[in-house]
């Protein structure tokens, strides 16, 4: 609750004073949804270099990255926010799961114990968002109960959402279910690794930033 | 042997948000499987997710958690306001909340026709 009022009080302000130059836009979702390769790719496309470190295994991200001033262009119009990249969103986190990754005990109870603090971050990061793109495996259940709880959240909070279906390249990808689970989204399919639809990922962030 | 533990909404109704989130999660840490009439605020589901990470040691790993909505938010807007005003004045009591520890309950799949607990294997856990 205290967090809605800061925010209420901090959009009525800066509307009344300013336009405010840096939007902060958020990547939230599950883990292994694909949000820090989303990242790399856009700073790629406009930095022209990578955020963070990808990999195979759940939890890779375990602390918010920033990247700050990222100025995107399309159809003449410009946008610049500040890129936040989040640790995936979980109910569960099990060091057992690391050591089948090849990980020793110790180093996977230490991933296990960053993991948790980066879910409880995320989290609390959620009121600084103006924008949020939800990145959801569309390989995988979208009815899960972290996907409903964190467009949930945002919808509670009045931050606007950008849908993103990721992994579009693999044939189990079934974009029709993402968007029967969220119908009240306009949900764009893109791969992000592969770079596929990513000028309709742009246009339609514009969109939700306007 | 597994515990099934019904808590109606009364239980919780006049509890505070956190202490609500408390008496869910420490079923969960019981190896209870929780039923809750109704549900939590979109805050509570959030708070419940942060305080279940605080937790997680080499024994609790945390929970499975779903939600089961009514179905009939789409409907007219005359039973969509009704609903709002009924949950205002009532309390989220429309639904049922699942929360199963997740050394015992796997996953829990749902689409908008059914639910499936999915328990793991007793010789894994």
């Amino acid at each position: 609750m205290i967090g809605i009022i800061r925010r209420f009080i901090n959009k009525f302000f800066n509307g009344l004073f300013k336009k405010k130059k840096h939007i902060k836009l958020g990547l939230y979702g599950p883990p292994n949804g694909g949000k820090t390769t989303l990242a790399n790719r856009i700073c790629k496309d406009w930095l022209g270099e990578e955020m963070g470190k990808v990999s195979n295994i759940p939890h890779e991200t375990r602390e918010i990255q920033i990247k700050e001033q990222i100025v995107i262009k399309s159809g003449g119009k410009e946008l610049s926010f500040n890129l936040v990249d989040t640790p995936g969103i979980a109910t569960k986190i099990d060091y057992e799961d690391f050591l089948k990754s090849g990980m020793k005990e110790k180093e996977a109870k230490i991933r296990a114990k960053e993991a948790t603090k980066g879910v409880i971050d995320a989290i609390r990061w959620l009121d600084d968002m103006d924008l949020v793109i939800v990145v959801l495996d569309a390989t995988a259940d979208p009815y899960s109960q972290v996907n409903i709880t964190i467009i949930g959240n945002l919808q509670a909070r009045d931050i606007p959402v950008l849908l993103v279906g990721n992994k579009v390249d693999l044939k189990r990808a079934k974009l029709k279910r993402v968007q029967s689970a969220f119908p009240q989204y306009n949900l764009v399919g893109i791969s992000a690794k592969y770079g596929n639809s990513m000028e309709e990922f742009y246009e339609a962030l514009f969109k939700i930033a306007s | 042997m597994l515990t099934l533990q019904f808590i109606p909404y009364a239980e919780i109704q006049g509890l505070s948000s956190g202490r609500r989130t408390k008496k869910l999660l420490d079923a969960a840490k019981q190896n209870k499987i929780v039923l809750l009439q109704g549900r939590l605020t979109k805050q509570e589901e959030a708070d419940l997710i942060q305080k279940t990470m605080e937790q997680i040691d080499d024994k609790f790993k945390g929970i499975e958690l779903s939600v089961i909505a009514p179905g009939n938010m789409d409907g007219a807007w005359h039973e969509k306001v009704k609903q709002q005003l009924l949950s205002l004045l009532m309390g989220d009591r429309e639904g049922f909340t699942i929360i199963g520890p997740a050394t015992i309950v796997k996953e829990i799949r749902k689409d908008p026709h059914k639910i499936q607990l999915l328990m793991k294997d007793k010789r894994k856990r």
